[in-house]
Parts: structure tokens; sequence; C-alpha cells
């Protein structure tokens, strides 16, 4: 087999509020209940019902994105054809779709008492911490990006957003955080 | 903006959701039996309603899920949104909402 190309991988800025996450093992999971409750057993999964929830295992985390569908994210140590094969073998022959999505997208950290103002600069949801608890996660729009969006506590969020994206999206959150944080 | 109520995951801003079009057109059964005419209504005839209009929509930007929504095409209200493959609820204009 050909080796696989080098990865690009945007540089994007940090600053008090923001940084880049480290490369992580992502895996986009879809199936029904069977599926589901079967890779639950070797992955923490949120339940069918909980709508937009994320649940977490350590660093290991399933993110809720649609009644069939989840996204699976696992540090970068964790090979993502070890965690395929884990989830394979426990959900048998129950329909399903597992994709490694590793290289699609990359992770932002955006953090501190301004994250929620500079996230709504491009970002139309409610992220009041009554509306958006921590823990909540979903599929939503930065501007004219798709994103994932996922409070991990209070003060920070977890930006999931393809990697062609990431660079408009940073320079975007830099641009809008200048109203807020000096 | 718009709030739109996706039946799984509760209101959510307009851009969000794309538009899929009228609901509850059933794709006949045999098309090679329909002659021209009939095939064509299918295809492309829409009832173009003033009032409460039956319509799908996606939230693409969330869920992924299509779903039915009654909307007033005279006040751009939604009345309500069901999930697909449930029966289309009675709302007459100026109902809900």
């Amino acid at each position: 087999m050909p080796e696989a190309p080098a990865r690009h991988v945007p540089s994007l800025p940090s600053a008090d509020w923001m940084s880049p996450l480290p490369p992580a093992t992502r895996l986009a999971f879809q199936g029904g209940l069977a599926a589901r409750a079967a890779a639950a057993r070797v992955f923490p999964l949120p339940d069918a019902q909980a709508v937009c929830q994320a649940r977490c295992d350590g660093d290991r985390a399933g993110l809720w994105l649609g009644p069939d569908e989840c996204l699976l994210l696992a540090p970068a140590t964790t090979g993502a054809a070890a965690l395929l094969e884990a989830l394979r073998s426990a959900i048998g022959t129950a329909a399903h779709s597992l994709v490694d999505v590793s290289h699609r997208q990359v992770g932002l950290e955006i953090r501190g008492p301004q994250a929620e103002r500079i996230l709504n600069g491009a970002c139309p949801l409610d992220l009041s911490l009554e509306q958006f608890p921590v823990g909540r996660c979903t599929r939503t729009v930065l501007a004219k990006a798709e994103i994932v969006l996922w409070r991990t506590q209070a003060q920070h969020f977890r930006v999931e957003i393809w990697r062609s994206f990431a660079a408009y999206a940073a320079a975007l959150l830099q641009e809008i955080a200048r109203d807020y944080v000096v | 903006m718009l709030l739109i109520p996706c039946p799984h995951c509760g209101e959510r801003p307009e851009i969000e959701f794309t538009y899929g079009g009228e609901a509850h057109l059933v794709r006949p059964a045999d098309p090679s039996t329909l002659d021209d005419a009939a095939w064509a209504d299918y295809l492309y005839m829409r009832t173009n309603t003033k009032g409460v209009h039956a319509e799908r929509w996606r939230h693409a930007r969330g869920c992924g899920r299509f779903f039915n929504a009654l909307r007033d095409t005279t006040t751009d209200r939604f009345l309500a949104t069901y999930r697909i493959g449930e029966p289309r609820p009675a709302i007459a204009a100026g109902g809900a909402r």
C-alpha cells in the first residue's frame, strides 16, 4: 500500500481564551437502537433519547448528534483501527455505519468568562447555562461553517470543525473577541 | 430570527434548516403504468397553498433529520411540526401559536 500523504494540519492561532486541541481519534457512528446499545458496551454513548447530550468516560466521549447518529471522540493514542475493531466486534451484525473521521476535523477550545459571548458572535443558539448546560452538545453553525459545539465545563466549549474551515473560524472568532477581550 | 421547533431537538434557529418541499406526496406504486400527464402531475404539480401548508423540512445543521411542518404561508408562522410517518395534525389557520 502506498504511504499515506502527510496530513495537512492548519496552523491555528492561540489566545488566552482559545487554543487548538491536539489531534484526536474521531468516529462517526450511525445506527439504530440495537447497534447503539451494543456499541455502548465498549464506548460511552448517550442514549437515543438523551437529546443533545454528551456522555464521557475518562478521556473518551460520545456526542449525541441525532436520534441515530453519534460522534465518538478519543485521544489520538487510542488508534482508530483498534477502536473500530472493538466497536465492530461488539456491534456484530446489527445494521450500522462506522467511519473514521479523525482527520476530517480539528478541535478548538474556547474558554473563559467571555466564551459564550464570543461564540454567540457567530452562533445563533442561546448559550446561557440555563439553555445550554454543561454536557450539552449539538451540531450547529458558526457563521458560514458547520460545527459541533460541546460545553465541557461552565466556561469551556469544545468546537469541532472541518479542518478546511478551521482557519476561517478561528480568524472570525478572533475578530469577534476584539469586542470582549483586551 | 425565525425559530423552528424541530421534533427531535426543540426550537432552533432557522438557518440550521433546509426546506424540503410539499409533504405527503406519495410516489405512484408503478410509474410505468401512468400516462405522461399523470406522471408530470406527480413530479411537478404542487398545491401552492395560501394558508396552512404541510411541508418537509430538514434539520440539516442539527440532528440531520427530515420532519414535516404545518406553516401558514400568509403569516410564515409554524403551527405544528411532527416526525416523518406521523399523521398530519388537524389544525386550521390561526390555530396554535
